[in-house]
């Protein structure tokens, strides 16, 4: 098993998840290190990832394009704010226009990694955040269905994850 | 959360009004009580430790953020809650969460590959 909890904070505009790995953190290290294996678990399961630039380094970019159910691609960009191999990672994920140039209408959302060994084992928590609430408010129109109806205990849920 | 639904146009003032009224522990009480079951601002008052031009206070916060709509009855003020804004948020964060869980599977299964 691997998602051991998650925590989301709807004031702060943060997600957090921890996992856990039977390998050491050089190995999860190269998941986000290695574009070939980065691209098998990064898009959702219906969008796979396809990384055409990883520059894998401070202030480097990264370009891919994740592609839908009926071949419509989606690009992305990342930018790495911080790196230190192989416990730390922070970058910064985008949208981009179909040449590959940032979409600044577009939500852009940090990403922290953080890799500890635990036993012989890694503990692997990642934090995003989203940059300002008219973004967050710009995804939550993107993930929206219609007719939407609230039961109560999500509300509950939602205030008792303060 | 990718799929190229048409982004609405949002006003940036509005979002930040009703994030603005939730960041406080009375207002947020006071949504859950008032998304249960109506009650007056009187009522609301009196489970506060506070003036109840206070309470008048945080229900307009919320009044103006739409999180709870407030309608005249006689003397009384009623208040109810408007529970949309905070389902969005909800939703947008449980979406994220699915993606994480889905991308933290597939890294075990990378990694237990490498094992064989």
């Amino acid at each position: 098993m691997t998602v051991i909890s998650s925590h989301k904070d709807t004031e702060a505009l943060t997600l957090t998840i921890v996992a856990e790995y039977d390998a050491a953190p050089e190995r999860v290290w190269r998941v986000w290190e290695d574009p070939r294996k980065l691209e098998r678990w990064w898009g959702p399961p219906t969008w796979p990832a396809t990384f055409e630039q990883h520059d894998f380094k401070a202030g480097g970019r990264s370009s891919y394009f994740m592609t839908g159910p009926d071949g419509t691609k989606s690009n992305g960009w990342w930018e790495i704010t911080a790196i230190e191999a192989p416990r730390r990672l922070e970058f910064d994920d985008g949208f981009a226009d179909d040449k590959g140039e940032r979409n600044t209408e577009m939500p852009v959302i940090h990403c922290a990694v953080t890799l500890e060994a635990n036993g012989s084992g890694t503990r692997m928590t990642t934090v995003n955040s989203f940059e300002s609430l008219e973004q967050l408010e710009k995804l939550i129109e993107m993930g929206m269905e219609e007719g939407m109806k609230l039961a109560e205990g999500q509300i509950d849920a939602l205030l008792a994850e303060d | 959360m990718y799929n190229h639904v048409v982004v609405s146009h949002l006003d940036d003032a509005e979002i930040d009004r009703i994030f603005h009224a939730l960041a406080d522990a009375t207002r947020r009480d006071i949504v859950t009580r008032v998304l249960r079951q109506e009650e007056s601002i009187s009522q609301l008052a009196r489970r506060y430790d506070m003036s109840f031009a206070a309470v008048q206070k945080h229900v307009a916060v919320l009044a103006r953020a739409s999180l709870v709509v407030k309608q005249r009855s006689g003397r009384e003020q009623l208040v109810h809650g408007n529970p949309e804004v905070l389902h969005k948020a909800a939703r947008l964060l449980d979406e994220y969460e699915q993606i994480w869980r889905h991308r933290a599977d597939a890294i075990g299964d990378i990694l237990s590959e490498e094992d064989e």
